[in-house]
């Protein structure tokens, strides 16, 4: 079996895998971080979304090896020492979630969106939600969420 | 598991990758996946041998010289996307890689993946067509008019790898695409290019393969206005047809593409 070292959320890894394991299996049945969720399975959806050095990629479309090397941040990996990610923070203020099925990739994603994409108004947010599907909240309030909280991110740094 | 077992090969350059593929017995090369992996996953391929070519950084790169862009297979979408040398050099290619898919899959994809899968409906062969660019790769050098042969069709070889496309710099290119609202992919896309040796136009989604419309290239030739094609129709008889839309909806599609491709140049 293929070999596989890297840093998730910080911690190293290194085990072995078969090659056929999909990267939100690895994190989820081997990892115990079951925060990153499968909803369609096909890549649409965006539910699995994690970050592959620092950028947002959709766990269930790739294997584990090819995380080689890599440095990957899950859900269970925003917050700090007990805090919250000033995302999830805005993702609880806006009421940005109803089931929760769908938010720890879209904050994956949001976060991501902020990152590349600081001053997005709101038609940006909505287009670059484009690969993140919501069932309940009609994403009004997950846009008004990553707004927010873009402002409060911009205003830290 | 999803996908059937394979033999899984991180070759550390391109002749590695090139020797592991002439040992193996049903081996494919993997690039971003982002087309491969659903494949694999729906067991519509199977290969016996996954060959990564993500790790060879060699083939990530993007160059511009007076007249040409060059771009390296294993650039990922969102790099060309962002890209300060695509904006000035071609900005309606910066325009197309960041409508392909989502920023997810952006991410992942690479050019040189898209390219060598050749789907119908992807985006960049219409901006290789409609460019006239060169595809190299580990063996010569493609013209665009000669790589795209049908669906998921190319004139790859087995085991040869595309290293890097050659884009001429136009005076002026225009991509418009009408997405299909759930996939994102092209119901129709055309790129129309005004380049040295004349105007080119591109068109992906509506066929079978992407193809060029010389009626209009010549229109365009005479006259870079979107009224010069105005009343040029394609035929409906060669288009695709399915839940998404008729062939005769992609016809009219592709002038109304058209037009407003040569409007944005």
């Amino acid at each position: 079996m293929p070999k596989i070292e890297m840093r998730v959320n910080g911690k190293p890894i290194s085990v072995e895998t078969e090659a056929e394991t999909l990267l939100v299996h690895f994190l989820r049945d081997r990892l115990g971080l079951t925060g990153t969720h499968v909803g369609c399975d096909t890549g649409q959806c965006g539910a699995c979304t994690v970050h592959l050095n620092g950028e947002a990629v959709k766990s269930c479309t790739m294997f584990a090896v090819q995380a080689h090397g890599a440095e990957i941040t899950t859900i269970e990996g925003l917050a700090k020492n007990g805090k919250l990610h000033p995302m999830q923070e805005a993702f609880r203020e806006h009421h940005a979630l109803q089931c929760g099925f769908c938010t720890p990739g879209m904050i994956m994603a949001a976060v991501d969106i902020v990152r590349r994409k600081p001053n997005a108004d709101e038609k940006t947010i909505r287009q670059e939600l484009e690969g993140n599907i919501c069932r309940c909240t009609g994403y009004h309030n997950i846009v008004k969420a990553i707004a927010s909280a873009a402002a409060g991110m911009g205003a830290r740094s | 598991m999803y996908t059937k077992p394979f033999s899984y090969h991180r070759p550390k350059s391109l002749e590695d990758a090139v020797a592991l593929f002439g040992k193996s017995s049903d081996p494919r090369y993997l690039a971003g996946g982002q087309t491969l992996i659903p494949t694999m996953k729906q067991r519509l391929a199977a290969p016996s041998d996954l060959i990564d070519l993500g790790g060879l950084s060699a083939l990530a790169f993007i160059r511009k010289s007076a007249d040409m862009l060059m771009i390296g297979a294993g650039t990922r979408h969102a790099a060309v996307a962002t890209s300060a040398d695509v904006k000035s050099a071609i900005p309606a290619l910066a325009y197309l890689a960041e409508g392909i898919g989502d920023p997810a899959v952006r991410h992942r994809g690479t050019i040189g993946g898209s390219l060598a899968n050749n789907d119908p409906a992807a985006d960049y062969p219409a901006a290789v067509l409609g460019l006239g660019a060169t595809v190299k790769t580990t063996k010569r050098s493609i013209a665009a008019d000669e790589f795209f042969t049908g669906m998921f069709e190319t004139a790859l070889q087995d085991g040869e790898i595309v290293t890097e496309i050659a884009f001429p710099i136009p005076e002026k290119a225009g991509y418009a695409k009408f997405p299909n609202p759930a996939s994102r992919y092209a119901m129709v896309g055309v790129f129309v290019a005004k380049v040295k040796t004349g105007v080119r136009v591109a068109v992906t989604g509506a066929g079978p393969c992407v193809f060029r419309v010389p009626q209009m290239e010549a229109a365009l030739a005479k006259d870079f206005s979107d009224g010069a094609i105005a009343n040029i129709k394609v035929a409906a008889d060669d288009l695709n047809s399915d839940l998404h839309g008729s062939r005769e909806y992609r016809a009219h599609l592709v002038t109304v593409m058209a037009r407003r491709a040569v409007a944005g140049a």
